[in-house]
């Protein structure tokens, strides 16, 4: 929240016709809430309004007349309007809020499930800050609107109509003079909004700068305090600091201009009140219960325009995040599922790569006419430096992203003829840095997959060695994942993730060994591991361990998205080329040994 | 809540302003009060002696004192919430200045997060207190005697009966204010729950798709938010009570007004002037009312804030200057030198360094090896004072590390540490973040160890280049470098290489290291790698292994006994040899 994020910091128009079509679509499903809700608030607007014509009966009719009788009646009367106005102000409030959780509600789960539909291409391009932001805070920021925005301008055009025919019923003249300051009241509330926007959206960037300055700070603390600057930090945060309050303190200058004007104004109503009524009465064209009722009138007349500033504004956040909810709704970054896709029967694993290219970013290629093909049951070792291709060959293989050109094949079938969700279920991944999610060690093997019971997440644990180290746990396969898996060490991250492959039971795997360096004991676990994992399913491994490299079925030298030399151990061997280089290294040394 | 009373001395300097706000709403409500007089004064006029004149008077008379009390009410707002912000500003500073004290073993054990909430919530719960809270409660004191004397003046009974239903208003602002803030809690728990479940399918989105969990996480997610508009509603349910409640409770009041009143009137006690002043001062009252309760509220958790603040000001600063400080210390050769050190990170946990015991001889180079989590880390942090030991001595230059003043430690030993952190700010002033003056030729000297000069060229701002989320990102090997460049800036005696060179390709770590050997000639360097290509060259290796030196001599003395060194030497030899051969 604290960053200063220049899309999230546009405000535009308060009212966009197209964007407010699509938001109130939203509304529709909860039709009869908003028709209940408007004749609740015609209801409570015209209660409210009839307040002061009643007490101006009690005044003019019985006090004046000495009426103690009906005096007692017309207060029952007022209880009574009082009461019944305060049960549907209730109800009026509590529904319309509810209408407005649950269109908040549909709203996120709706965003939420588009962003999981949208391909790695998006996610790629998008900072993850960013993507939290629409779900959550955007989301957010229209509770308001519907909650209490489109109602509440409904109940305060009511209470402005009911009153206005009041008054006008009573006294037309009056209502014309003590109107008279209401001009100056709405230019004065529009020029303060739009001051106190200003105003405001400066103290907005001054708090984000202090707050990303302090985040960012503490973050670096060690690096401030290594350098000895903590007396430099002192005077930045200093300056920071005092930006923030002089834009604070800029903005109550207008707050304590506005409400005084306010109050001034509605004085000034008064003294006109007292004057031009005052004069009536003395007259004796009107009596002294319509002073009564117009002095109350006008004082409530003021709050509506008052609060019109407030209106705008939230209109004006409510346009501006559902701009940026609508723009992600409609972002369509997908790989799409074939209309009638072929159905994997008896999947046995085969995969073919024919002449694949394939670029991230237009012409880039990243993989250049690459072709191979491992028969179900096979291991590959992919072998490459940093940059060769060797991630993207398993992003292919999952359909993360669809290639550019050539076809790549399972069983025989292109992947653009299979649903995703068929292919995915016949893969497992996993990654060099282990993803955990907050959670626990069960439900970080079978994510969340009732079908998979308890046993076989204890059965592949055992298997892939991770059960010894999850049975010390205080809580064992129920000990709580923290963010980010803070709590195991590397090494027992990745047999988790093992643990995890292995219980989808799937035809391919595709292993992204790690290179981390672990203790010699882990390392063991991990290597004897990684021989259970491959054995009986067809297996991609981007190979770190000239172990599972010897015992693979095929190697592929990868370099620069193209293949250099694929084959056996021994026909690499018998090459002379790259491998062979690279064997005879590892070999002279264990001579050495 | 004499915590509260902590804050006088903030209070105390702004003494002068503070006073001059209590003045001006003294003024103001004096002012404000004496309209419903007039009021009561113009209608009586209307039965007892009917003048046009009079009512003229009357008339400006309201408009000049509601103008007067006005231009004071601006004044208050600019004397006291102006007071509040310097305040705020005030105890931003002081925590600020309080935080960068804090050692290296705070910030290890708190979460930024957890102390941002503190910089954020609880010092805006304290400033709501010395501002707003205190300017409402001397506003509603004020008030509450003239308007109550006034009102007494005119009818006591009529007086009792209609302020009966106030307190209750306050009673019920207070009890309602102090469930609805709990709810609140209790909802922005929930939210940022779903913050964290969004941002953590989104970073694992690449198991959800493999595994094909979208389904489950959406259900997930949908229980999460169903749960939050739960908790909504559940506030909501108590806070739309708030309008009716004050509508029934003021509204009684006028009703009580009339009712009582109407009958005094009946009976010749009152007049409708009377009236019509007891509505006003009603709608004066109401307010405070309210603010009454509110404030309540703002006291008690601005005082829990407070509570909070605090247990961090008595947070212990570890590291700090002493008696045992020799100020005659101004600068450090060199020489390292461990002696019988242990170190461990709190009392029940393991020694994480057993009894160690080392010479560094200035102008060597020390390099240290092992398995993650042998204390590899911990060994650096001590000779930079990250930490201090448990036990035993670090000698610099043969004097305890501990005499040395702290910035002369600190502006000699350049450290790059393991975890790359650069500020969002420039290039340029990343690099020479710890010298004081811009230093064009030093700039471009450490780029060029670096390596960092043929990346600069690449970026069109060259060294202004903004760092960050609002400006370029750098790869894990630029910020590396980056980070390599600013410790070599400070031109330090001492230098720490704490795995620097992970995310740097072979090649570009080969020229780095060869054009630090020359930067390095006369100073003592200390450098922690996986890579046994960068440590090879070292007068002396160590092998670290469950907190003691394992093994210990040059490249060569180390592959001939064959034990952890060489099986290192011996995994890493493949991958080394690919990157060179492609």
């Amino acid at each position: 929240m604290a960053d200063l994020n220049v899309e999230d910091e546009i405000l535009g128009k308060a009212y966009d016709s197209k964007l407010m079509k699509r938001l109130l679509s939203f509304v529709k499903p909860y039709k009869k809430y908003v028709v209940l809700a408007i004749i609740i608030n015609i209801v409570v607007a015209a209660l409210l309004a009839i307040r002061p014509l009643l007490i101006k009966v009690a005044i003019d009719d019985y006090i004046v007349n000495s009426n103690y009788k009906g005096l007692i009646t017309i207060s029952v009367v007022l209880f009574a309007a009082l009461m019944f106005q305060a049960v549907i102000q209730y109800f009026l409030t509590y529904y319309t809020q509810l209408m407005g959780q649950n269109i908040i509600y549909d709203l996120r789960v709706k965003l939420f499930a588009h962003v999981q539909k949208l391909s790695l291409k998006y996610f790629d391009k998008t900072p993850i800050g960013r993507i939290v932001t629409r779900v959550t805070n955007d989301v957010e920021s229209l509770e308001e609107l519907f909650s209490s925005g489109i109602v509440m301008i409904f109940s305060d055009v009511f209470q402005i109509v009911w009153i206005l025919i009041f008054m006008f019923a009573m006294e037309w003249e009056l209502t014309l003079v003590s109107l008279s300051v209401l001009p100056i009241l709405i230019y004065a509330t529009f020029l303060f909004r739009k001051k106190v926007r200003e105003a405001y959206r400066d103290v907005r960037f001054h708090l984000a700068r202090l707050n990303s300055y302090t985040q960012e700070h503490i973050t670096g603390m060690s690096i401030i305090q290594l350098f000895s600057k903590e007396k430099k930090e002192k005077e930045i945060f200093s300056e920071i600091n005092e930006a923030h309050k002089k834009s604070n303190i800029n903005s109550i200058f207008y707050y304590a201009v506005f409400y005084p004007i306010v109050e001034i104004l509605s004085s000034a109503a008064v003294a006109l009140i007292i004057w031009y009524g005052g004069g009536n009465i003395i007259q004796g064209t009107m009596t002294i219960g319509v002073l009564f009722a117009f002095i109350q009138y006008t004082e409530m007349f003021f709050r509506p325009i008052r609060d019109l500033s407030e209106k705008y504004n939230i209109m004006q956040t409510a346009m501006a995040s559902s701009e940026r909810i609508f723009k992600l709704l409609d972002n369509n970054t997908m790989i799409q599922d074939p209309e009638v896709p072929k159905a994997l029967y008896n999947f046995r694993g085969n995969v073919d790569f024919k002449n694949v290219w394939f670029a991230y970013n237009s012409d880039d290629y990243v993989l250049k006419d690459i072709s191979f093909s491992v028969n179900a049951g096979e291991t590959v070792a992919i072998v490459g430096a940093t940059g060769a291709g060797k991630s993207s060959i398993i992003n292919l293989l999952n359909r993360f992203y669809d290639i550019n050109r050539g076809n790549i094949l399972v069983d025989g079938i292109d992947l653009r003829e299979i649903s995703k969700s068929d292919l995915r279920n016949q893969i497992s991944i996993v990654l060099q840095d282990v993803f955990l999610f907050s959670g626990t060690i069960s439900s970080n093997i079978n994510l969340g997959d009732e079908s998979i019971t308890k046993e076989q997440i204890i059965e592949a644990a055992k298997i892939v060695g991770a059960d010894s180290f999850i049975s010390k746990l205080p809580n064992q396969y129920d000990e709580e994942v923290k963010e980010k898996g803070a709590t195991l060490s590397v090494g027992q991250k990745q047999l988790v993730s093992f643990a995890r492959a292995l219980v989808f039971n799937p035809r391919i795997l595709i292993l992204d060994e790690a290179t981390s360096s672990v203790d010699t004991e882990t390392e063991m676990l991990i290597q004897n591991a990684i021989k259970k994992l491959l054995v009986g399913r067809t297996s991609i491994v981007i190979a770190h361990r000239l172990s599972t490299i010897q015992n693979s079925d095929k190697i592929i030298v990868l370099h620069k998205g193209e293949i250099k030399e694929v084959g056996t151990h021994q026909q690499l061997l018998t090459k002379k080329g790259i491998y062979f280089k690279l064997y005879q290294l590892q070999y002279k040394d264990q001579e050495l040994k | 809540m004499t915590r509260l009373l902590t804050l006088n001395k903030y209070f105390k300097r702004n003494k002068g302003k503070l006073s001059l706000g209590i003045l001006f709403i003294l003024i103001s409500d004096l002012t404000q009060v004496y309209i419903p007089l007039v009021l009561k004064d113009s209608i009586d006029t209307f039965k007892n002696n009917p003048s046009i004149d009079l009512i003229i008077n009357y008339a400006i008379i309201i408009f000049v004192l509601a103008v007067v009390s006005g231009f004071f009410r601006y004044m208050i707002r600019q004397t006291i919430i102006v007071v509040s912000r310097k305040i705020e500003f005030d105890i931003r500073q002081d925590f600020w200045v309080h935080l960068l004290k804090l050692s290296h073993r705070y910030f290890q054990n708190t979460s930024t997060g957890n102390i941002m909430a503190h910089a954020t919530n609880d010092i805006g719960a304290v400033r709501m207190y010395v501002g707003p809270a205190v300017m409402y409660s001397i506003d509603t004191a004020i008030k509450f005697i003239i308007v109550i004397a006034i009102m007494l003046s005119i009818s006591p009974i009529l007086t009792v009966y209609t302020l009966i239903p106030l307190p209750i208003l306050s009673y019920f602002v207070y009890k309602l204010s102090k469930k609805i803030h709990k709810k609140f809690t209790l909802i922005q728990e929930k939210f940022s729950d779903i913050t964290t479940m969004a941002q953590e399918n989104f970073s694992g989105i690449r198991i959800i798709k493999s595994y094909v969990r979208e389904a489950f996480e959406i259900e997930k997610f949908a229980k999460e938010s169903s749960e939050y508009r739960k908790r909504n509603m559940d506030k909501i349910k108590i806070q739309a009570l708030f309008t009716p409640l004050l509508f029934l409770i003021t509204g009684t009041s006028i009703i009580l007004l009339i009712l009582i009143g109407g009958n005094m009137i009946i009976d010749g006690k009152l007049t409708l002037g009377d009236i019509a002043a007891f509505m006003f001062y009603l709608g004066l009252l109401i307010w405070p009312t309210i603010a009454f309760g509110w404030v309540a509220n703002i006291i008690q958790q601005a005082d829990a804030s407070l509570k909070r603040l605090q247990t961090i000001y008595s947070e212990d600063i570890e590291i700090k200057e002493n008696a045992e400080t020799d100020n005659s210390i101004t600068e450090i050769k060199g020489t390292i030198k461990f002696e019988n050190v242990s170190f461990k990170y709190r009392d029940n946990l393991p020694e994480v360094l057993n009894n160690i015991s080392l010479i560094v001889p200035q102008g060597s180079t020390l390099a240290i090896v092992g398995h993650t989590g042998v204390g590899k880390t911990s060994f650096v942090n001590l000779v930079s004072r990250l930490f201090d030991v448990t036990a035993g001595n670090i000698f610099i230059d043969g004097k305890n590390i501990k005499s040395i003043p702290l910035n002369v430690l600190r502006e000699n030993v350049g450290m790059v540490p393991q975890e790359t952190f650069l500020f969002s700010d420039t290039l340029q002033n990343n690099i020479l973040y710890g010298i004081e003056k811009t230093d064009e030729i030093m700039l471009h000297k450490v780029a060029e160890i670096a390596q960092l000069t043929k990346d600069v060229n690449n970026f069109p701002k060259k060294f202004e280049t903004i760092l960050g989320e609002r400006g370029i990102t750098l790869s894990g090997g630029q910020k590396q470098r980056t980070c390599l460049a600013r410790a070599l800036a400070i031109n330090p005696k001492i230098l720490i290489l704490d795995d620097s060179f992970s995310a740097v390709d072979t090649k570009t770590e080969e020229e780095i290291l060869v054009k630090l050997k020359e930067f390095m000639k006369d100073r003592t360097s200390i450098i922690i790698s996986h890579r046994i290509s960068t440590v090879k060259d070292a007068d002396n290796i160590i092998v670290l292994d469950n907190g003691i030196i394992k093994e210990q001599g040059t490249h060569e003395e180390l592959l001939e006994m064959s034990e952890i060194y060489y099986d290192i030497h011996f995994k890493q030899l493949l991958e080394e040899e690919l990157e060179r051969e492609l």
